[in-house]
Parts: structure tokens; sequence; C-alpha cells
């Protein structure tokens, strides 16, 4: 247990160092990492995503709690939640502390501008993740696609995948309306 | 002195229970919170709570309370602060996965499940859309976010790396510039 413990904590640390530009941004660490310690499957980590948008707070709080729950109950929701929280501490009260350092150097405002289309990456590789336990079949980017494509797709959520960036994109509709209108169209529709 | 931290507590736990969705949801109502109603900080103040917040790694809801939790009161008006955006995430999870142990095979479920996914892929796509039409000026901010999605997606190497590599590479042409402008 203490071993689990210091595994969430550890790895939910580095994903809090590491991740800027908020929750979106950090999935694919988190993806990443259940992947290295075999903590949960792909499709598990899809409905981490979606569970995470369903319930309130941060969504990378969620994460945490959500994948340190499956792997060692609640002491292990507990351990990862403080480790992506702590690095946030740290800096966070280091920073206000040297504010104004902080404005002016251009050293480190030229880090953080290049680490910011890092970021767009990152969000783009979210989508690619997620589409492949959502919209598609896993498998779809191997080479069976070639063969037959149309096994690797799921007509109705790619429907609301589409609906959803015409009303989210174009219309501006609430995020959270959409979700839950979503949630509630596939809980009717898809089977 | 102890009101202060339980009224710190108690803000942002109702900031956490209130907020779907994520940070970027969250700043508008931790503004109103903090400089109008609660007047711990000035209008600056918060512009630069945000501009910190956005700025360093971790999440975003919970730098900033723990930004204006210092600043109201220390390193305790920070641990009620983030406690208080923390909590109601953490047990709504956990609430959430033991209802679900019992009902992970139901098919209005399971199909609630694919629906929110489906959606999720569609808003994340809309918002690295909007992002990258703002961030990705210049052939530098497209070739990092380019070189991060190849580390990521095809060379399946830690996104750590493709973080590290946008920061050295601002740097780097900053030192570049900062160079030429004085020869």
């Amino acid at each position: 247990m203490l071993n689990a413990m210091g595994t969430l904590f550890f790895v939910f640390s580095r994903i809090g160092l590491f991740s800027f530009g908020g929750g979106y941004v950090m999935l694919p660490l988190i993806y990443q990492a259940i992947q290295e310690f075999g903590i949960m499957s792909a499709t598990e980590f899809s409905n981490l995503v979606a569970l995470s948008q369903i319930t309130p707070g941060p969504i990378a709080v969620n994460a945490a709690t959500y994948v340190g729950f499956m792997y060692a109950g609640i002491p292990g929701a507990a351990a990862a939640t403080i480790g992506v929280t702590l690095p946030s501490l740290v800096l966070v009260l280091t920073v206000s502390h040297y504010l104004n350092k902080f404005k002016e150097s251009r050293g480190l405002n030229a880090v953080l501008d290049g680490i910011r289309p890092a970021t767009v990456g990152l969000l783009v590789s979210a989508v690619i993740f997620l589409s492949e336990t959502s919209i598609f079949k896993q498998g779809i980017f191997g080479s069976g696609f070639f063969q037959n494509p149309a096994v690797y797709l799921n007509l109705i959520p790619i429907g609301i995948f589409i609906m959803t960036m015409i009303l989210f994109g174009r219309f501006k509709l609430s995020p959270i309306a959409l979700t839950i209108a979503a949630g509630l169209f596939g809980a009717f529709v898809i089977r | 002195m102890n009101t202060l931290i339980w009224q710190l507590f108690i803000t942002f736990l109702k900031i956490g229970t209130f907020t779907f969705g994520g940070g970027l949801v969250m700043l508008p109502v931790i503004r109103v919170e903090a400089v109008t109603l609660k007047g711990w900080m000035t209008d600056s103040e918060i512009v630069d709570c945000f501009a910190i917040a956005q700025s360093l790694p971790g999440v975003l809801a919970v730098n900033a309370s723990i930004y204006i939790g210092n600043k109201v009161k220390g390193i305790f008006g920070a641990l009620a602060a983030a406690l208080g955006v923390t909590l109601p995430a953490f047990i709504s999870i956990i609430l959430v996965l033991i209802f679900l142990k019992n009902y992970s095979g139901n098919v209005y479920v399971q199909g609630a499940f694919e629906g929110i996914k489906a959606a999720t892929v569609g808003l994340i796509l809309v918002t690295a859309y909007s992002m990258g039409k703002v961030i990705l000026k210049g052939w530098l901010a497209n070739l990092i976010a380019a070189v991060s999605l190849i580390f990521i997606v095809v060379l399946q190497v830690s996104a750590v790396w493709a973080i590290v590599f946008g920061g050295l590479s601002g740097l780097t042409s900053y030192l570049i510039v900062r160079r030429a402008d004085h020869a």
C-alpha cells in the first residue's frame, strides 16, 4: 500500500510540475503515466476523462483522484491529489515572493513563450489518444485501417463529435450543457 | 485570524463545487468572489494572480487559490484555499466511482459514457484550434507545436520532453535575438 501511494505521489507530482496551460493539456501526461505504470487501460482512461467533465472541480484533480482511487483506494486518491497540487504550492508561494523579478525576467518569459506552442501539440495529442477509444475503435492508427476502414468507425459517436464541434465552435453553446446533452443522447441511443 | 482562514476555505469550497469543466471556467468566478464580494484583492492584483496562475505549471484554479490564500493569510491561508478548491472534485469522483461499481454494466450508463466521450473529443479539438489560432504565430511557434506532437504521438516519448523542448527553444531564440541586437 505504501509503495502504491509512493508511486502515485511521484507520478502525479511530476505531472503537476510539467503541465502548463490547464486541464486538457495535462491529459497526455496522465495518459502516458498510467501506461508507464500499467495503472489502467486506454478505455478506462477515456472513461476518466468523461467523468471529469461532469463532476465539479478542476479536471486534473478529478483525474488524480480517479487514478489514485482505482489503483489504491482512498489513500491512493489522497496521495495522487496531494502529488498533483504540491508543485503548485511550492512554485506559487516562491513566485509571489519574488513577483517583480519574475515579471521582469526576460529569460524566464522567453522559456514560457516557447512552452505555450508545445501545449498546443499536447492538446492535439490528447485528441488523438482519446479518439481511439471513443469515436474510433482501438487499432485505427495501425495498418488494419487501410484494409477495412469501416470497422474502426463508431458512427453515432462520430455524429456527436461533429455536432459538438459545430455547436461549441460555431454557435458558442456552453460546454457543460453540450456534455450533458451528449450524455443523455448516448444513454438512450448508443447500444 | 481563524475566521479569515475559514472564510478562504468556504469560499474556495463553493468555487470548487459549482464550477464544472476546469480552470478557464473558474477564473471569472474566482475574480467575482475575491475582488467584488470579499475585497481580498484589487483589480490589478487579480490580474497578476491570474497571469502567474496561468504561466506556472499545475492546476490553474489551484494555483490561483494558493496565490490568493497566501496574499490574505500566509501559508495557512494558501493551504485552506487549496484544500477548499480541490475537496469537491476529490469527494465527487470517489462518490461517483463507488456508485458506478454497481452500474458499470448498465446499458444506459455505458451509452452515456460513450456520448460524453465523443463530445469531449470535439470540445478539446475546438479548444486546441482556438488556442492554436492565438499562440501559433511565426515559424518557430509552429515548429515547436509540430515537434511536440511528433514527440508524443509518433516517437511516443514522454510529453515532459515536449515541454522541455519548447522551453529551451524559446530561451535559445531569445538569446540569439539579444545577441544580434547587441552586435
